[in-house]
């Protein structure tokens, strides 16, 4: 049987060369095949090629930045394939858009970034869809799995505005969008199971033979730890990395990955499991007047209130279910009028900062143990970029955490994840696995020059690239922009930057502080060095933007536009799609939260 | 010892003049430093690069630089502030520095911990209030130091004059502090400006500086100026000294002494505290002639190879003083008169008030160890805030001011009658000290800065000195001798920036909590002391100093002093040489 959008000829010669090749060649070639089609992914197949494809195949399109909506979308693709259904899975930013007329049956799994934003890699898919150039698809039939966060005002926004944009172009929803909260497999699992029952009704099996998928990288080896089994990493240092006399606490912590064959590479994320603090699970507990001891079955699992506070459940970020859910018992006007649909903004307002142990204190409700630990969310893995290079330190791993800490409704409120790792001391084991990243990959071509932008913790993956690239020995430039509060006490790493440019690691070091004389930010020193910035981009220079999501990376990209008018003599909506372009590329890298 | 001359020679030599690349590490924003060439440079503009030392392990650990910062020297001839000066200095020391003032023991004024953005700004004030920092530091010589014990009020005024005179003559000629600091239009660094050889005698081959040359002195130089009975500055501590001459109520000259200095290295016996040989006598006409010469041969034949050996001191020793003074005097082109002769008595203060032959009062305040900052129930440095304000209104004549002593005290000098009362008022509101608080030992003790901001710094000096004279007195008290009057003096190393040779009682840092105990030296600057007991920590040395107290209550002869105690009874071996041709 031949591989399906291939002609005869073509098809037979390619199954006698792949017949050859063992998993790992094989592994190699679709990945460098994936690679090939997106530098292609501007030239489109010819198009009897493309409808014969299309008509008996399941396109998976995935919007990802942290892998989770990656790693459902490559489940799908391989459970489909698994029937023997035709099927490719292609990351947003390489499908090519003009096959989107020819689709016939296409899922969508996309998460929500930034503040309602697509992940970097859907940008392009989500403007084009959304903008005047989309087709009208009455032949498309269609499902979207939306990822999102449900603490944040905008629930998976991008999800909502795929599907309604799909179906206002004429395509038939299959089934209604998945909304996967944090406890992404709560709805992912059964809304996949539901989604690949529709595409077996739509699609007659295609052999089982045809290797269309093309994951960007091999799946886990068996027994590599995962988000849901962690490795306990043994803490090596936990060193606070800001002077006694600044108001943060900012640490430079290394664990150690030896014996669990953890491997990473410089742009990845850790994920790292918390346990939440101690004296606030005791604080709900007392607000809630609840013993903790009380055995709580949920889920199918059986433990104490109090581990399931302190392990398995959110306690330091509020969410609208838990609002709603509390409300229901607290019957207060108040937060019955913040649930209201059209006060969105109210609401989010009144999420700010506030953690369920404000809820607990400020509406005293009664609280079932079992009713509490079904309404809480369940505790989500916190992601911290890698701040190091394997090739530098080892089997150790380097993260910069920004502890969280503020006033608030009368008490100190903490981060979980960031109080856990501040606390953590030498005995202590952190549950952690590698979140992939790979949309943020210093060039391949070691001589091509790299602009890092990276104020506050966005430093983190930096310090990794620079490490890596002193060990290979590199020669393209490596340029950083950095910004904090003060120079005397929150420049994070100061002494090994100093050191770099010494040895001529670093080649140049911009730096911006925001609470001195002459106060500025990084966007200002973008805007400062535009002519430089612009000739190395002109130069094939790669561009990485790590941090702050809320506002730094928006005034960043802001100033990067500046910079394309001024120096490179374009308008706005020029500078627009070369930014785009750059992005596609892979030139242009974001690594924001 | 090297033969090729020393790393700083270089520096200075391809520096232009003291440019050296200040303004690029000015303007480095990755540091809170400056190159290390550039430091030693740093040094003749009168500020010195360092670090918090309690911060470093912790910065190290935190993966930041040191906490750098800069300690800047002001140049004040004879410690003359005037009460406008004193406000501006003020205002500095609480916008851009730690929020103290530290009168040193060369009577001016350090500020500590201004920051590297701020120095500029920092240096400009100063200039703007009509004083400099210029070679407050460096091999060239320093603010020149006279006797501020205002009992002599007419000579007083005139041994004044002539500290300006000496300080503001033996100046570096170079532009590039105007450059650098007061943004003053560069100019040739190779010409430097007309004038500058008319301004000296000496005028070597170079045109930009006459007397000092490119390459500036092997090392510091510093000039004292002491008004008998009174030997406050320390003469024979000085690299050149002069003892004013008083003839029928008029200054006929100076009593010229050369080669004084007190810097020593721990374990190193070519290094040592060496006083000054009295060398003949010169009219006041002659003096800058002298000064001047005394340079000019020092510059000459000054140790180039190794710093530890270039200071006058070991020129002297290394030539012969009588080879010295011969070249001296064919430069001069005259032979130096017989010494006149002198008397002193003492080398401390008199604190309180002290009328002026002129009716005006004088009132000398005790500073321990010269720091001037608003602590617990002393809020000196606004105490003295006010005063100024006082004294600025008050004198429309203006001859009211402030002089700095070289024992770390402060005069309130020139006051008029009628302001005394407000004055006092004043001090007692805020717990200024006029020496009537405290014990005898804790009015003359002095320590230098010691640590956290000297670099060199072994020990703790001004620090540690509380605590210690707490325990001292104790044991005196336990001896009946609570009001006498002994010599204390602690230094953080052995470079003695608090003079401890000449202290009857001196600790002498080595390691953190540890010192050489040294004992002996007379009560007038004349006789250096020696060492009694080495690297001990503090139970040792009040032990042993409980001891040499017991002695002392129960043998001391009617009005003997501490240190000559030790030398009468044997104590101690009786002293090599003492301060030539002084008439006891
Ligand atoms: C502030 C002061 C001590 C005080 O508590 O008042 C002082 C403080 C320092 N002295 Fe001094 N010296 C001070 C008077 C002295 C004196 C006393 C005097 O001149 O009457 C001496 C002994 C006399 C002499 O010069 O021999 C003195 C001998 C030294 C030496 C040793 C010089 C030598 O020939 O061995 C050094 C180290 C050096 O020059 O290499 C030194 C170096 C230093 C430095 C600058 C340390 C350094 O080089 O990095 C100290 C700065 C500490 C700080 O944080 O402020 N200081 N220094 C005095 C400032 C005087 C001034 O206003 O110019
Ligand atoms: C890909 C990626 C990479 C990351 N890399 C890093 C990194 O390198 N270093 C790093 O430090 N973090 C990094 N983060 C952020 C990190 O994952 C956590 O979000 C962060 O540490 C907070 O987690 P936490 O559990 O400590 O706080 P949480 O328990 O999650 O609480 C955080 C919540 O507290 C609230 N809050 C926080 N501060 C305030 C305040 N001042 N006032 C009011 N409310 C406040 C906010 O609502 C916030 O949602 C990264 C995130 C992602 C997605
Ligand atoms: C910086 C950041 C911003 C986010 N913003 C939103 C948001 O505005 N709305 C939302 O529903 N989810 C938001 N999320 C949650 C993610 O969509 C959610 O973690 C999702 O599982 C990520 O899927 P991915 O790994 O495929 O990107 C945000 C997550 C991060 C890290
Ligand atoms: S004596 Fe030593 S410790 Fe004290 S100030 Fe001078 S150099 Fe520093």
């Amino acid at each position: 049987m031949p591989i399906a959008p291939l002609p005869e000829a073509m098809s037979a010669e390619a199954l006698r060369l792949l017949d050859a090749l063992d998993a790992a060649a094989l592994w190699w070639l679709s990945g460098y095949a994936a690679a090939l089609a997106r530098s292609r992914a501007t030239r489109a197949p010819s198009a009897p090629a493309r409808d014969a494809a299309a008509r008996e195949r399941l396109t998976v399109v995935y919007g990802s930045q942290t892998g989770n909506a990656q790693r459902l979308a490559e489940r799908l693709a391989r459970d489909a394939e698994a029937d023997g259904l035709g099927v490719r899975v292609v990351r947003a930013s390489a499908y090519p858009t003009r096959e989107l007329a020819v689709e016939r049956l296409l899922v969508v799994v996309i998460s929500t970034h930034g503040d309602g934003d697509p992940p970097d890699d859907a940008r392009a898919f989500v403007d084009f869809l959304c903008g005047k150039r989309a087709p009208q698809l009455p032949a498309l039939r269609y499902a979207v799995l939306a990822l999102g966060d449900s603490s944040y005002p905008q629930f998976c926004a991008t999800g909502r505005r795929v599907d309604a944009r799909l179906a206002e172009l004429g395509a038939t929803r299959l089934i209604d969008t998945g909304e996967a909260d944090v406890d992404v497999e709560a709805v992912a699992a059964p809304w996949l199971a539901r989604a690949l029952g529709c595409a077996r009704e739509a699609l007659e099996p295609a052999p089982a033979r045809s290797a269309t998928v093309t994951p960007l990288r091999a799946p886990p080896a068996a027994g590599e730890w995962t988000r849901e089994q962690p490795f306990a990493a043994a803490l090596l240092a936990n060193q606070r990395i800001v002077a006694r006399d600044s108001a943060r606490d900012i640490r430079h912590l290394e664990l150690s990955l030896a014996g669990s064959g953890l491997a990473y590479e410089p742009g990845d994320a850790l994920g790292v499991w918390a346990v939440n603090p101690p004296a606030l699970v005791a604080a709900v507990l007392e607000a809630s007047g609840l013993d903790g001891d009380t055995p709580v079955c949920h889920a199918g699992r059986s433990l104490d209130l109090r581990d399931w506070l302190a392990r398995e459940r959110e306690l330091t970020r509020l969410a609208r279910p838990f609002v709603a859910a509390h409300a229901t018992r607290a019957r207060s006007d108040d937060l019955d009028r913040l649930l209201a649909p059209e006060r969105r903004d109210t609401l989010g307002a009144f999420l700010a900062g506030r953690q369920p142990i404000d809820l607990l204190r400020e509406y005293p409700a009664a609280w079932t143990a079992g009713d509490l630990v079904a309404a809480l969310r369940p505790l989500a893995p916190r992601s911290y970029s890698i701040a190091s290079s394997r090739k530098a330190v080892g089997d150790e791993v380097h993260l910069t955490v920004g502890v969280v800490a503020y006033e608030a409704f009368g008490s100190l409120h903490v981060g979980a994840a960031s109080q856990f790792l501040a606390h953590a001391d030498d005995d202590q084991r952190v549950p952690v696995y590698v979140e992939a990243n790979e949309r943020f990959r210093l060039p391949s071509d070691p001589t091509r020059d790299i602009i890092m932008i990276g104020p506050g913790t966005g430093i983190a993956p930096f310090r990794g690239f620079v490490q890596e690239r002193r060990e290979i020995g590199a020669r393209g430039r490596n340029w950083l922009l950095f910004g904090n509060r003060r120079f005397r006490s929150e420049f994070l790493y100061q002494a090994e930057w100093q050191a770099a440019l010494r040895d001529g690691c670093l080649h140049r070091l911009d730096l911006a502080w925001s609470r001195e004389a002459p106060r500025g930010y990084v966007q200002d020193r973008v805007r400062e060095r535009g002519r430089d910035l612009y000739a190395w981009l002109d130069d094939g220079a790669h561009l990485y933007v790590c941090g702050d999501a809320t506002r730094m990376a928006k005034d960043v990209h802001a100033a990067l536009l500046d910079v394309f008018v001024e120096h490179g003599g374009v308008d706005r909506e020029r500078a627009e799609e070369r930014l785009s372009q750059l992005v596609e590329e892979g030139r242009y890298a974001r690594d924001v939260y | 010892m090297s033969t090729t001359r020393s790393e700083l020679e270089r520096i200075k030599a391809e520096s232009r003049y003291l440019r050296g690349t200040l303004v690029a590490s000015l303007a480095d924003p990755v540091t809170g430093a400056i190159s290390e060439a550039d430091n030693k440079l740093l040094k003749f503009h009168g500020s010195y690069q360092q670090d918090d030392r309690d911060l470093r392990e912790e910065r190290r650990l935190q993966k930041l630089e040191p906490a750098y910062a800069f300690m800047i020297r002001a140049r004040l001839p004879a410690g003359v502030v005037t009460p406008a000066q004193w406000l501006a200095f003020d205002a500095i020391a609480r916008d851009f520095a730690d929020g103290t003032l530290r009168i040193t023991t060369r009577q001016t004024f350090q500020w500590h911990g201004v920051i590297k953005r701020d120095l500029k700004a920092t240096i400009a004030a100063i200039h703007a209030s009509l004083a400099d920092t210029i070679a407050a530091c460096g091999d060239v010589n320093r603010t020149v130091v006279a006797s501020a014990n205002p009992l002599e009020s007419a000579v007083h005024a005139q041994v004044h004059a002539w500290a300006t005179r000496l300080s503001e003559h033996l100046l570096p000629k170079t532009r590039a502090y105007h450059e650098i600091w007061l943004d003053e239009a560069p100019v040739d660094a190779a010409r430097g400006d007309g004038d500058a050889r008319a301004m000296t005698r000496v005028a070597g081959p170079d045109d930009v500086e006459p007397l000092y040359g490119a390459t500036y002195l092997p090392r510091k130089f510093k000039i004292g100026i002491a008004v008998p009975p009174t030997n406050d500055v320390d003469v024979f501590a000085q690299d050149l000294g002069f003892i004013a001459i008083v003839e029928d109520g008029v200054l006929a000259g100076f009593d010229v002494a050369i080669g004084g200095g007190m810097g020593a290295t721990h374990g190193d016996p070519s290094t040592y505290p060496r006083l000054g040989d009295v060398i003949g006598f010169v009219p006041s006409g002659r003096v800058l002639e002298v000064a001047e010469h005394v340079i000019g041969v020092q510059r000459d034949w000054g140790n180039r190879r190794e710093r530890k050996h270039a200071r006058l001191k070991y020129t002297i020793d290394h030539r012969g003083l009588d080879a010295f003074v011969a070249e001296l005097e064919r430069r001069l082109g005259f032979t130096l008169e017989p010494a006149r002769g002198f008397r002193f008595d003492h080398n401390g203060d008199r604190f309180g008030w002290i009328e002026g032959a002129d009716g005006r009062s004088h009132l000398t305040l005790r500073i321990e160890s010269g720091r001037l900052a608003d602590r617990e129930g002393r809020a000196w440095l606004t105490g003295l805030r006010a005063i100024a304000h006082a004294l600025a209104g008050a004198d429309p004549s203006e001859t009211a001011a402030f002089r700095l002593t070289c024992n770390q005290n402060l005069v309130v000098a020139n006051v008029p009658a009628a302001r005394r009362a407000a004055i006092d008022a004043l001090v007692a509101q805020y717990g200024l000290d006029d020496g009537r608080r405290g014990s005898a030992i804790r009015r003359h003790a002095i320590a230098c800065v010691a640590l956290p901001t000297c670099g060199l710094a072994m020990a703790e000096a001004e620090r540690y000195l509380p605590d210690l004279l707490a325990k001292i007195e104790h044991r005196l008290d336990a001896h009946g001798l609570a009001d006498a009057p002994i010599l204390l003096r602690v230094s953080g190393c052995p470079n003695g920036c608090s003079r401890p040779y000449l202290g009857e009682i001196a600790l002498v840092g080595r390691a953190p909590g540890r010192y050489d105990l040294r004992v002996g030296a007379d009560f007038a600057g004349r006789r250096l002391n020696r060492v009694f007991r080495e690297n001990i920590a503090e139970r040792e040395i009040l032990d042993a100093l409980d001891a040499l107290f017991a002695r002392y209550a129960a043998g001391r002869a009617r009005e003997e002093r501490f240190g000559d105690f030790l030398l009468r009874t044997g104590v101690l071996a009786p002293p090599t040489r003492i301060a030539a041709g002084v008439s006891a």
